[in-house]
């Protein structure tokens, strides 16, 4: 079969206008059924004829999917929600704004105003090898075309590869990680609630899949817990273009002192994995430290650990580290476009 | 042109408003009655034969008409030039389908069916069973002993050896590796340096490097990229009463009739061309695109319109690719700064198909740019299986630029010369030498040259001491720098025609054969006819954009020629007009003709006067060479043609220019740089940017610092991030989508970055006016490049682009990490 790029195949379109709706079709069309939230991942496969669906679940018309509000305490947010609704809300301004900023550097403006907060937690793996439809293990094959000698594997993994080198792209996920925030799983019938964290997918548990979202499933909320409000935040997201780039290597942090002293701790950091990792081990070895320049530098240490470089990739290695050490010691905020 | 009301002046080209609000019409935005739709069948692997093709699954669904197969174009047509001379096409060129594609991505065959859906699930439904074949995608791979080829007969184009006094054969594929040896400085990551294609020098090279007080031995690596045009390569064609109409966009009204006449083998009177805008070309497009002859194949074919709609991946194949080149840099320097000797040796990659000069070409301008007192230029141009290269803005001379503005910033450092200075040092002046001796021993020049008034404008405008006085300052993890950089590439040609006509209404109607790609000099050029002519720009109508509409013979839009060129064949026309009105005032008012003059809409004298509307009706009466029933006999027989059918409507200016040039053509850009570095993530910013461009008069001051801020942006492209990547097991494209190979959005530059120009008059062309499009972008990509090295120092960068990786990881280990030698990383 000749291969042809760039025309979206034919396939059945529903519209439902409630997450019942929604949860009805998912559960009657199980496994062939591709939800379509803002559609700036999903198109890109459909239109390449890479991966194909004969059923297409668009959200766009589910109003309860959309929209922030607050939720003992704390926030919630629809799934459909846009990332440019979120960097703009004056809630999560004031008292997530980590999350405003991560929101505000995704991609470009336009995809922004396309894009959605699950999308963006949902999305698959940007590696150019995988996403050109090449048979890797990632799309059910038996080998990873980014590692191998002539493999041109700048923007991969240095921590946690199994087989697989691609990573998590998604500059909202080491944020909300970052916030303990909670992902609202619904299907027919069940919700279930996990942890941002918990909500990834790293290859040695499936190779195939970046979050644990099972078919018949549906993102529909991201709840912030008030935990982490007002904390002193640090957001950054290294790129090659000042826009429309997804990150080399970004960092999320949330940090809350006492006296001069770090009481406690999140730092997730993104773009290094196939999944956004939370850096539990340097939040502990942080908390109670001063918060100076030392201790920034001992987490920077610790946060590569282990790292393994591809051949084009060892800068991550110094970045990720230089990434951590800020996340800890703060700075001037990053630009945002 | 002195005290001008339209040269030099602003103004709302005709074309604007439908560009801004959406109502223009490119290619594919034209549907026509029972219209069908093409998918192309590209090739899947690098290099390889076609064994055989299965086509009936895709010929039994509903919906599909046509299927074209390489074997059914016609084939290459040889070319006749103006001069009667015939060109031998080459049996081994670029054609719009093949059974032995020789990139991945190559076309291998199309179906046209009624919508693209049932088109692609055709394709889809097609075997095709391909021998592959050995293949190569890194150039200095294909130079080395043992490297594959990238075509059975080799990886070189040549010349077979000729018997003393015969003339050389036509162009061949022969096989040129370089032995073991020529690659051992390759472990050090300097560039081998084997036999040669091309080799040229003048001066004592031997000496100049033994009396300098300074010698530097750089090898330096610019990526390739696409061209990104945001129209792709769509085309419509359908036949009526035996011609073909194509919508195409291209870089040449006109000159694109003959190439797709000869591609279809066809009567260029039989091919009308529309193509009123066109998506940005940059080189690529300059006479159109072979691949316009499937939908007009498939139309004849299926006997029905037929679009074929490009795909941004069918684009980065067909749309060809600006060669990447290694190059090595030999220079001495006299402690003063003054360039003593510079030896360049250059390797051009290429793709299977025709040879792009890039390689080849660049030792010229890097002559004319620094002025060295003795220079050597070596270069070779390696065959890949890798997309069609093609022109792109600044062949040639954005690449050798790119590899020698760097030694020159290093030099300066190193002797403790403002870098500014350095340039002025080295700058040409005047009719400045450029290139080897010919023949009879003589060196070309320019026509003129004022790049140190260009350097001194930009200085004054940047800010540069200001600047440079907090350059390499530390604040937190932020460094600045600041970089300057000069440019330099061929900025005219001459000897086309204008035609235009006065009409009894009193209107200048004007004739252009400009193409329409974004520069606005398809209207610019024709407002020295107005100023000339003396009528308001309301009262002047354009025909642009259609053969069918009678244009006369025009330069391509390429090379930055065609403001110089197409200023000075209105200059003939209008002069032509402006006679003519003036003898037949003279005969119907009395007196000479000399005694008369035009102005004002008014022919006057010793007689009284006459209105442009009283003179083009007297035209038509009088008849002859005044209506355009006599034609001047120098004119271009396909302006005869236009001037012909024109004839009897009014006062005809027809002329072709044969104004005198003493000197080649060539336009300066001087560019100015701020970054700010972060040195714990290697990312940087454009803080600030200024040109100031050295190209004569400015015709329409807009557009132009639109090319010159839009080049810049072009070159600082190269120095950001875009390239392409590809991966040399496989030999496939990595970067197939615009988020992979990065071009440079509008929130990469700064906002308020500056332009200006000297617009001094050439003395060599009447108008004063060269062309702009070029020189920028060297100047955009070097004056970035400099700022990096002002702000962090040598030994960062071995290749370009420098994105953050390659400044993190020469800062973690003080020394350059980039590997220069391995292409498409």
């Amino acid at each position: 079969m000749a291969i042809v790029h760039d025309v979206i195949p034919p396939f059945q379109l529903f519209q439902p206008a409630s997450v019942d709706e929604a949860l009805d079709l998912l559960d009657a069309r199980g496994q062939e059924a591709w939800v379509l939230a803002g559609g700036m991942d999903s198109f890109d496969w459909l239109k390449d004829r890479t991966k194909r669906t004969s059923v297409v679940v668009e959200l766009g018309q589910v109003a309860e999917l959309q929209g922030i509000r607050e939720n003992a305490g704390g926030l919630e947010i629809g799934a459909m929600t846009t990332l440019t609704d979120v960097a703009e809300h004056a809630g999560i301004r004031e008292r997530f704004s980590l999350l405003a900023e991560a929101a505000g550097l995704v991609a470009s403006p336009q995809i922004r105003n396309q894009g959605t907060l699950g999308g963006n937690v949902s999305q698959d793996a940007r590696c150019w090898y995988y996403r050109r439809g090449w048979h890797c293990y990632r799309a059910g094959g038996n080998i990873c075309y980014a590692d191998t000698p002539t493999a041109v594997n700048r923007e991969h993994a240095i921590l946690g590869a199994d087989r697989c080198v691609a990573v998590n792209p998604s500059d909202t996920a080491p944020a909300l990680i970052a916030l303990d925030a909670q992902m609202v799983i619904r299907r027919k019938g069940a919700e279930r609630v996990v942890q941002a964290t918990d909500y990834f997918r790293g290859p040695d548990i499936d190779i195939t899949r970046m979050t644990v979202l099972e078919p018949g499933e549906l993102l529909t909320a991201i709840r912030i817990p008030a935990t982490w409000a007002g904390a002193r935040f640090y957001f950054e997201k290294v790129r090659d273009r000042q826009v429309w780039d997804f990150p080399l290597v970004n960092v999320a942090s949330a940090l809350k002192a006492d006296g001069g002293r770090i009481a406690d701790a999140r730092i997730a950091v993104g773009a290094v994995a196939a999944r956004p990792l939370r850096l539990q081990a340097v939040e502990r070895a942080i908390a109670g430290r001063p918060m100076n320049d030392e201790t920034a530098a001992m987490a920077g240490e610790m946060a590569i650990q282990g790292a393994v470089p591809l051949r084009h990739n060892a800068y991550k290695v110094p970045l990720l580290r230089n990434l951590v050490r800020r996340a800890v010691r703060g700075g001037p905020p990053g630009a945002t476009t | 042109m002195a005290d001008t009301k339209l040269v030099g002046q602003n103004y709302v080209t005709p074309d604007l408003l439908a560009k801004v609000t959406g109502r223009a019409k490119y290619a594919e935005d034209f549907r026509a009655e029972g219209m069908l739709f093409a998918k192309l069948l590209l090739s899947p692997i690098p290099h390889g034969r076609v064994r055989s093709v299965d086509t009936s699954a895709a010929e039994a669904m509903p919906g599909v008409r046509a299927i074209l197969r390489a074997s059914e174009l016609p084939a290459p047509a040889d070319t006749v030039t103006d001069l009667g001379e015939t060109i031998r096409a080459n049996p081994k060129a670029e054609r719009a389908l093949t059974d032995e594609p020789v990139y991945a991505g190559e076309a291998i065959l199309a179906v046209a069916a009624v919508d693209e859906e049932t088109a692609a699930a055709a394709i889809e439904a097609i075997r095709v069973d391909f021998e592959p074949l050995p293949f190569v995608v890194d150039p200095l791979t294909a130079l080395r002993p043992d490297g594959p080829n990238p075509r059975a007969e080799g990886n070189v184009w040549g010349r077979p050896a000729a018997a003393p006094g015969t003339p050389p054969g036509p162009l061949e594929i022969q096989e040129l590796k370089w032995s073991d040896a020529d690659f051992a400085e390759s472990e050090q990551g300097k560039l081998p340096m084997g036999k040669p294609q091309v080799e040229w020098s003048y001066g004592d090279l031997d000496a100049g490097f033994r009396n300098a007080a300074l010698v530097l031995d750089e090898t330096f690596y610019v990526s390739n990229n696409q061209h990104h045009v945001l129209e792709p390569r769509s085309a419509l064609a359908y036949w009526q009463n035996g011609k073909l109409y194509m919508h195409s966009g291209t870089q040449s009204a006109v000159q694109t009739v003959a190439s797709i006449a000869r591609w279809l083998r066809l009567d260029q009177k039989d091919v009308v061309l529309i193509t009123e805008y066109t998506g940005g070309g940059f080189g690529s497009r300059a006479t159109g695109s072979v691949q316009c002859m499937i939908p007009a194949l498939l139309s004849k074919k299926a006997n029905a319109p037929v679009l074929m709609r490009i795909t941004r991946e069918e684009e980065n194949y067909i749309g060809g690719i600006r060669p990447a080149v290694h190059g090595r840099v030999k220079a001495g320097f006299a402690k003063d700064g003054r360039l003593l000797a510079l030896d360049l040796y250059t390797i051009g990659e290429n793709s299977a198909y025709e040879a792009q000069g890039d390689a080849a070409s660049g030792g010229r301008f890097v002559s004319l740019l620094y002025q060295p007192e003795a220079m050597r230029s070596r270069a070779i141009t390696v065959l890949t299986n890798t997309p069609p290269r093609r022109a792109q803005s600044q062949p040639g001379g954005l690449q050798a630029i790119m590899i020698v503005e760097p030694v020159i910033a290093k030099a300066a450092r190193q002797l403790g010369i403002d870098q500014v200075e350095m340039r002025r040092i080295n700058a040409p002046v005047g009719k400045a030498k450029l290139g080897p001796a010919n023949a009879q021993g003589q060196r070309g020049y320019a026509t003129s040259a004022f790049v140190r008034e260009a350097l001194d404008r930009g200085k004054e405008i940047f800010g540069w001491d200001a600047r440079k006085a907090r350059s390499g300052q530390r604040v937190g993890s932020k460094v600045r720098g600041v970089g300057v950089a000069v440019s330099t590439f061929v900025a005219g040609s001459t000897g086309f025609d204008g035609l235009l006509v006065i009409k009894p209404d009193g209107k200048l109607y004007v004739q252009s054969g400009v193409g329409n790609l974004g520069t606005e000099s398809v209207f610019d050029v024709h407002r020295v006819a107005a100023e000339m002519i003396g009528v308001p720009w309301e009262k002047v109508a354009i025909a642009w954009g259609d053969t069918s509409q009678h244009l006369p013979w025009t330069c391509v839009s390429g090379g930055s020629q065609t403001t110089h060129a197409m200023t000075r064949a209105a200059h003939a026309a209008a002069s032509d007009a402006i006679a003519k009105a003036k003898e037949i005032a003279a005969r119907a008012l009395g007196g000479g003709p000399e005694a008369y003059r035009v102005a004002g809409e008014r022919v006057s004298g010793p007689g009284g006067s006459l209105t442009l509307a009283q003179v083009a009706e007297r035209a038509i009466q009088m008849g002859g060479k005044y209506d355009g029933h006599e034609l001047p006999e120098d004119i271009n027989k396909f302006t005869a043609t236009s001037a012909q059918a024109l004839a009897g409507q009014g006062l005809m200016g027809v002329a072709r220019d044969t104004y005198p040039r003493d000197g080649t053509s060539f336009s300066f850009v001087a560019g100015f740089a701020e970054v700010e570095v972060d040195v714990e993530t290697g990312q940087y910013h454009l803080v600030d940017y200024t040109a100031v461009g050295d190209s004569g008069t400015i015709v329409h001051p807009r557009a132009y610092g639109g090319q010159v801020l839009g080049r810049s942006i072009l070159g600082m492209s190269h120095t950001l991030a875009l390239k392409t990547v590809y991966d040399q097991h496989y030999g496939l494209s990595l970067t197939q989508r615009m988020y992979q190979s990065r071009p440079p959005t509008i929130l990469d530059v700064p906002r308020n970055m500056k332009w200006d120009a000297v617009n001094i008059p050439d003395p060599e062309t009447p108008v004063g006016a060269r062309g702009i499009g070029e020189p920028p972008v060297a100047a955009g990509a070097c004056a970035i490049l400099n700022a990096l090295s002002d702000a962090l120092g040598d030994d960062i960068y071995r290749r370009a682009p420098v994105t953050l990786d390659s400044i993190l990881m020469a800062l973690e280990h003080g020394r350059p990490m980039q590997d220069p030698l391995t292409a498409h990383i």
